[in-house]
């Protein structure tokens, strides 16, 4: 089974409330490092064979379509599952 | 999926006037209040459930506020997809007056039946109020019995009532005169240039946030002048329409 991974941002020029409410909650916990915070949405696509470019230009429609309002929100990244799985496994290592 | 809650509801059956439907999402909230409505102007509410594929022939439509599909993905994205929304979008193009109140507006904008966009209350609250608006367009299908600039009080309740659009669009939409509402002494959700409702290039589709079917009947509207609840600025909304299709 394969899965695509796509993520979502709301475009730079619009205000994100969203992430205005975190960043204020990150530096009432001591983050204060942290000088913004900005929220989008990861999608996980599902498929039964492998994650071919075919599938892979299905899921860049469907993200256009419905998974994005693409008069507030960018499509920032579409991307096969498996390479970012063996990724974080290192990292963990 | 069977129609349980599509019923007219009980005592606002009516036998004659314009048949204007109100379509039912799952997670509508508004929609008997819209029945109502149209109602108490004169028309015959028509119950439309969003797995109809035909709008049996009526004279206009009204997609209600309330929280369709909860709410999911984007404020109307997913009732945008359902099955009765692609009727709605023939009828629009072909026409049809078409009113979206809230949620409903939500969905036009999802539809691209309405530009821009509605987001997140720059407040991050949800507002509830009796909100002032000023009339900026009365060749609508749906604002023709107002006076140009006048100024109504209507209910206002949302979440995402922000509404957005690139620059050049907001120009256009004030070029074109295609700014229908604007709020008044209050911008209540941080929308663009206190826009508080749209309309198409034909003037048929027209979305709005704050909710006229809330004020349609002395004792259950806005709080005015003339006393408690007695608001029903709401209710030319529903006979400009009702009007234009009787006349026509």
């Amino acid at each position: 089974m394969g899965r695509v991974i796509v993520e979502v941002m709301p475009k730079p020029e619009i205000l994100d409330p969203q992430g205005k409410a975190i960043a204020t909650g990150l530096g009432r916990l001591g983050f204060t490092g942290f000088t913004g915070a900005r929220q989008g949405k990861r999608f996980e696509l599902e498929v039964d064979g492998p994650v071919t470019q075919e599938v892979l230009d299905a899921a860049a429609e469907a993200a256009t379509q419905l998974l994005s309002n693409p008069v507030i929100e960018d499509v920032v990244s579409i991307r096969d599952a498996s390479a970012e799985h063996s990724a974080q496994q290192v990292g963990q290592v | 999926m069977s129609a349980p809650v599509a019923e007219t509801v009980p005592g606002t059956a009516s036998g004659q006037g314009p048949r204007i439907g109100v379509v039912t999402f799952p997670g509508s909230l508004d929609d008997h209040d819209a029945q109502r409505a149209v109602t108490l102007a004169g028309g015959q509410a028509v119950p439309l459930w969003h797995g109809d594929t035909s709008l049996g022939g009526v004279d206009a439509v009204v997609l209600p506020g309330g929280f369709s599909y909860g709410d999911y993905l984007r404020a109307g994205a997913i009732a945008r997809f359902s099955a009765i929304m692609d009727a709605v979008i023939d009828a629009a193009k072909g026409g049809l007056p078409v009113l979206g109140i809230c949620n409903g507006f939500q969905v036009l904008c999802e539809s691209h039946l309405l530009p821009g966009a509605l987001v997140r209350n720059d407040h991050q609250k949800f507002i509830c109020r009796d909100q002032k608006l000023r009339v900026e367009n009365t060749s609508t299908s749906w604002t023709s019995q107002f006076e140009q600039g006048e100024e109504i009080v209507i209910p206002l309740k949302n979440g995402e009532g922000g509404f957005i659009a690139p620059e050049h669009v907001l120009d256009e939409l004030e070029q074109s005169g295609r700014v229908v509402f604007r709020y008044l002494d209050v911008n209540p959700n941080g929308s663009r240039r206190d826009i508080a409702g749209v309309t198409n290039e034909r003037g048929n589709v027209v979305g709005l946030m704050p909710h006229p079917e809330h004020a349609v009947e002395p004792g259950y509207g806005p709080d005015t002048r003339a006393g408690v609840r007695m608001g029903v600025d709401g209710q030319r909304i529903f006979t400009s329409a009702i009007a234009a299709l009787v006349g026509s």
